[in-house]
């Protein structure tokens, strides 16, 4: 079947999780990539959403990190200062599943301002929980589309720490998690340099050239000795993430039947 | 001990220019109907405190009613960013707006820090991220015993803080479901708190004992605004009306028509309107 890039990434981004991992979930595209391993291969995983949700299996993909949907198929749902302190911080996830506006070569993610903070060009959404789960996970992996205002020689604002201006940054900085340890593109996946932590080019996406993966990236492109092509995406796999997708598409053009009972009593 | 008013008297009375206001609910329970309240009573030089600004801090913001703003998430989820909020930030429109930014973490605990009467919540965070540089209400410690550099943010106290609930009983006791976010925390960390819910009820028998609910006694002001989270969700009401989440793209990215819409909507409607536009959707969803 034919696919596009962007399932493609979003497939290969759904491989990287094994049925027994605790996810924290990322909104926009890790959600779709996190669902989609729940939907396939991964039945047994665990995603968690910032908003409280433990345990959830939307059968839509949520506008947002706290729609309703994620409460109704979560096994429970804590508060957020719950959620933070004592399984992100308590160190219970064993990956973070995160986008990015920018990122560097060493895995340093800005999502909050383009420009100088106190005068910026584009004023971000800014960091929400990733300065957290960029440390507190396991591993974080991320995900994002290839574009040279994307992957950046710098960043300009660190919102969330990754390999610093790597090698041993992160242990320098008192942080005792691994970190990014990949990064899934529309274009190809990298994984870090195991001493320099630079991340290079493991495995290149079918039909992707080398040219394209350098002229959407901002710094000079590395590959590992040995890169891989990606498996191309399945059959099961891309008809699972398009029925998703389509349920996704036709619950946001209108309203979900409303589960509710109307007010019982209007009484006062 | 809480009292039963309508939402204009409930915000009329305990709301002042230049308040600190923390408007909580996470996706689920957003106060919008006491937000418009307070638009339309013409409140202003306030800091607004919130974890997720959303569209309803972009609004007060937008209307010129906001001096300063703490917060970890300025974005509209899912959809992009807070058009009227940026205008503000990255242009000065209609006024400047002092940003004090945290991460979620940070925000949760320094209200928890807040609702627990101590000065600061100490946590693992903010480890190599630029926002200590930028915000100096982020310091370090070290652990006295084991050693470990951990942050430090001083706590959240509002001198308001509005949330929005399913229920009230009679005497006043608030029942909050779905998503809690940190509206409990906020309630308690301040030193007023108004609250708007969908219906009252009769009494709480067969609630499971471990629900969250703030006693009457934790409470100021009740009023009753049915669909008062509207496009927001009421967790077991209504549902989050996502397409007006959509909607608020287009509208935020031009100042006339953000204007000419709030004229339309918030300073020319009333409360009753919420239940009305609920009404729709579930009509528009059968």
């Amino acid at each position: 079947m034919a696919f596009t890039s962007e399932e493609m990434m979003t497939i290969a981004a759904a491989r990287a999780l094994k049925n027994d991992d605790v996810v924290f979930v990322g909104i926009g595209a890790p959600s779709a990539a996190c669902n989609l391993a729940r939907m396939t291969h991964a039945p047994g995983l665990t995603l968690i959403y910032e908003s409280g949700t433990i345990g959830t299996a939307p059968t839509v993909l949520p506008l947002s990190i706290g729609d309703g949907e994620l409460t109704d198929t979560a096994l429970t749902t804590v508060s957020v200062p719950e959620m933070f302190r004592y399984w992100l911080q308590g160190g219970r996830i064993s990956v973070g599943f995160l986008g990015a506006a920018q990122i560097d070569r060493f895995g340093n993610i800005n999502t909050t301002v383009i420009g100088d903070y106190h005068r910026p060009d584009v004023r971000l959404p800014g960091g929400g929980g990733a300065p957290e789960i960029a440390t507190s996970c396991h591993q974080t992996f991320v995900m994002m589309k290839q574009s040279r205002r994307g992957l950046v020689e710098k960043v300009d604002f660190v919102t969330s720490f990754g390999h610093g201006d790597g090698g041993d940054a992160r242990q320098n900085a008192g942080i005792a998690t691994k970190g990014p340890t990949l990064l899934i593109t529309d274009l190809a996946i990298w994984k870090p340099d195991s001493k320099s932590k630079e991340f290079i080019v493991s495995a290149i996406h079918p039909g992707v050239g080398a040219e394209q993966i350098q002229e959407s990236c901002g710094w000079p492109v590395r590959y590992a000795e040995n890169v891989a092509t990606t498996e191309p995406p399945s059959q099961e796999e891309l008809l699972v993430l398009r029925d998703l997708n389509a349920r996704t598409k036709a619950a946001r053009e209108r309203p979900l039947a409303m589960k509710m009972a109307r007010r019982a009593s209007t009484a006062g | 001990m809480a009292r039963f008013q309508d939402l204009k008297d409930a915000i009329g009375e305990n709301i002042e220019d230049g308040f600190t206001v923390a408007f909580e609910g996470f996706t689920n329970l957003i106060p919008y109907a006491a937000a418009h309240e307070i638009i339309r009573q013409g409140v202003t030089d306030l800091h607004l405190i919130r974890m997720t600004p959303d569209l309803i801090y972009d609004q007060l913001i937008g209307m010129g009613r906001v001096r300063k703003m703490t917060f970890s998430y300025a974005g509209n989820p899912g959809v992009g960013l807070l058009r009227r909020m940026r205008d503000a930030v990255e242009n000065g429109w209609p006024r400047p707006l002092e940003l004090e930014e945290h991460s979620h973490s940070a925000m949760a605990q320094a209200y928890e820090a807040g609702a627990a009467g101590l000065p600061c919540a100490i946590f693992r965070g903010y480890k190599g991220a630029d926002l200590p540089k930028v915000n100096p209400g982020i310091k370090f410690i070290t652990c006295p015993f084991s050693g470990e550099t951990l942050a430090a943010v001083p706590s959240l106290t509002p001198n308001l803080t509005i949330i929005h609930a399913q229920k009230a009983n009679r005497k006043g006791d608030v029942l909050v479901e779905g998503i809690l976010g940190v509206q409990k925390e906020a309630a308690l960390a301040a030193k007023c708190v108004v609250v708007t819910v969908e219906e009252i009820v009769d009494s709480f028998s067969g609630v499971h004992p471990n629900a969250c609910i703030l006693p009457a006694w934790t409470i100021q002001s009740i009023s009753v605004v049915p669909g008062g989270a509207h496009p927001s969700y009421a967790h077991g009401y209504y549902d989050r009306d996502n397409a007006a989440y959509l909607e608020w793209e287009r509208i935020s990215s031009d100042r006339a028509v953000f204007l000419s819409w709030m004229e339309e909507n918030v300073l020319n409607a009333d409360p009753n309107c919420f239940d009305l536009r609920v009404e729709r959707m579930r009509r528009s969803a059968a």
